[in-house]
């Protein structure tokens, strides 16, 4: 298994709350990212196990949702917002100052694994823009500064 | 003036707290439909105050409770809608982080207002810091005996279950966040049935977006006639808008609907940023048709946008100076709404890649003689011929900046290049 038993005691608890088992297709799905960092075949066969619906219809579900990654991404996925809100106030910008820093390019893992760079759509920060999520945290109102604190903290916790 | 209802509480650190929310005066509405108002009466004061949805449609919340068949032997269920990725909207997000409970109350109000017993509140994936903070919230509210069996003493049982998404835009619509709810791709259903008869599992079920049920125990507390005291008479009450873009204090700001957008940008958001003059404003989300500066006087209400050429949308209002090239906005938003096409609508998953080709080349300077054309074709053959409204979502911002700014379009493709040089730096 590659789950572990904290995560599959999760994905238990939440499904006997659905009225219908199928439901708790995502919040596994969600379960599991949280814990490997992407998604795969492998997870989904897992899932299938424990919630007792086809790997098929597991598989069917995660493929439309753009929020799971389904390879392999760095400890800490950097993920800039660059619809409009964000682009007026320099996400453009934030993205090659970040490639920069990282020696990537948008796409990219750092070869230390440590950071993945991608863009995605609006993250709901408009007015904070410009923002990045990195795994599960906004960071908002960016400025170069900032950045070079963030990305210094991380290295530190790494 | 800003006028807050729904913002009142909202910089005191101790309302995300069950306790200090009560302190508050908070789930008083909550015990005072339990215990004094039948459904029927919950749903009528509601249907008087005007409240509509915040969504983004505008349907009249009260009305919307009231096609629920009565006495349905199936059960029926409310959800929240808190799957907040409108571009430009960020208010749904702060009313979760900072006064969770006030969500809470809203959404059980709602479902006893329906006969619902068990709710769902679906919340965008990405969200962690709304996720965590409504998950803690609804954990007091169990402890407290706000949530759970005979709550109040009333007899009355609710559940509340926290569901949160995976980062698709289209989940925000209703009834394909019903299918995400049931495990399956987020696609669009068709209508009729609607989901007040055929909702989550096929049962009667009303979905209503954050703010909106954030409204309810304000009305429920001080009355319908208190609620229309406010805002215009077609559209009573106020509005929390989202400001982004070029103006110097982006920030959520609640109105009294009707407050001319001039007092938001320039008043409140200090005015345009950077010295710079203002070009255009979308002011509904960026699904909304732009407006220019000659507008600005347009009162924030839900008729007064539909006369001006737009909509009131989800109130996010983005705000665009002179040193910005049209054709790179709108690149930038047919790239969205390409990428969160469901699939499902011929018109839609093939329009919106052809807009994005056609779109993409004109901003890279190699459009040529024919292609306005071609996209108002596109667009034409888009609008009004989807299942859901993503398709018009994406057409109706480009189509409006085709009339407004048509030279712009025309100079991209003769002189490739932009009219006016995009400058915004990342300091």
């Amino acid at each position: 298994m590659i789950l572990n038993e904290q995560s599959i005691a999760e994905i238990r608890e939440k499904m006997v709350k659905y009225p219908r088992r199928k439901s708790a297709i995502l919040p596994a799905l969600t379960v599991a990212y949280r814990q490997i960092g992407h998604l795969n075949e492998d997870l989904y066969g897992e899932i299938s196990k424990i919630i007792e619906i086809p790997v098929v219809e597991i598989a069917e579900a995660a493929s439309f949702y753009t929020m799971f990654p389904k390879h392999p991404v760095g400890k800490y996925l950097i993920q800039v917002c660059h619809n409009i809100s964000c682009a007026l106030l320099g996400a453009d910008g934030l993205v090659r100052y970040l490639e920069k820093k990282l020696e990537i390019r948008k796409g990219e893992t750092t070869p230390d694994n440590l950071f993945t760079l991608i863009t995605v759509e609006c993250l709901g920060s408009c007015s904070t823009a410009p923002m990045m999520q990195i795994n599960d945290r906004y960071y908002e109102n960016l400025t170069r500064e900032k950045v070079d604190t963030i990305l210094d903290e991380l290295r530190k916790q790494a | 003036m800003e006028k807050r209802v729904l913002f009142k509480h909202i910089d005191d650190p101790e309302q995300v707290t069950v306790k200090g929310y009560v302190s508050n005066g908070g789930y008083r509405a909550w015990e005072k439909a339990l215990k004094s108002m039948k459904p029927a009466d919950v749903i009528d004061e509601v249907k008087r105050s005007g409240l509509r949805g915040r969504g983004g449609a505008g349907f009249p919340a009260g009305l919307k409770w009231s096609f629920v068949p009565k006495g349905s032997p199936r059960p029926s269920y409310l959800i929240c809608n808190a799957d907040e990725s409108e571009p430009g909207t960020c208010k749904d997000r702060e009313l979760m982080e900072c006064d969770p409970h006030g969500v809470i109350e809203g959404i059980a109000i709602a479902a006893y207002a329906i006969g619902s017993h068990i709710s769902f509140i679906y919340i965008r994936g990405e969200f962690g810091g709304p996720i965590r903070a409504m998950e803690r919230a609804i954990e007091e509210a169990y402890a407290k005996g706000y949530l759970g069996r005979n709550i109040f003493g009333s007899g009355y049982d609710l559940e509340l279950i926290a569901h949160t998404g995976g980062g698709a835009y289209i989940c925000g619509e209703e009834t394909a966040l019903l299918n995400s709810l049931e495990g399956e791709r987020g696609m669009s259903r068709i209508r009729p049935p609607f989901p007040a008869v055929e909702g989550l599992y096929a049962c009667p079920t009303v979905v209503n977006n954050v703010e909106t049920l954030s409204t309810v125990p304000h009305i429920i507390n001080n009355g319908a006639a208190w609620y229309t005291s406010m805002g215009t008479e077609k559209s009573p009450g106020t509005k929390i808008f989202s400001l982004s873009g070029h103006v110097n204090k982006p920030a959520n700001y609640e109105l009294e609907l009707g407050t001319p957008l001039s007092y938001l940008i320039n008043d409140l958001g200090g005015g345009i940023s950077g010295g710079h003059r203002l070009k255009a404003i979308i002011p509904g989300g960026s699904s909304t048709p732009f407006l220019l500066p000659g507008q600005i006087e347009t009162p924030l209400d839900y008729e007064s946008l539909t006369e001006a050429g737009s909509m009131l949308g989800s109130g996010g209002v983005i705000v665009v100076h002179d040193k910005t090239c049209i054709v790179w906005v709108i690149e930038r938003l047919i790239h969205f709404y390409r990428h969160e096409s469901c699939g499902k609508c011929t018109p839609c998953r093939e329009g919106t890649g052809w807009l994005e080709q056609l779109i993409s080349r004109i901003e890279r300077g190699e459009g040529t003689p024919g292609d306005l054309e071609k996209i108002d074709s596109i667009c034409d053959n888009i609008m009004g011929r989807t299942i859901c409204p993503l398709g018009d979502a994406a057409v109706m911002p480009i189509q409006s900046t085709l009339r407004l700014f048509r030279d712009e379009w025309q100079y991209h493709i003769d002189h490739k290049s932009c009219l006016v040089k995009s400058e915004f730096e990342f300091a």
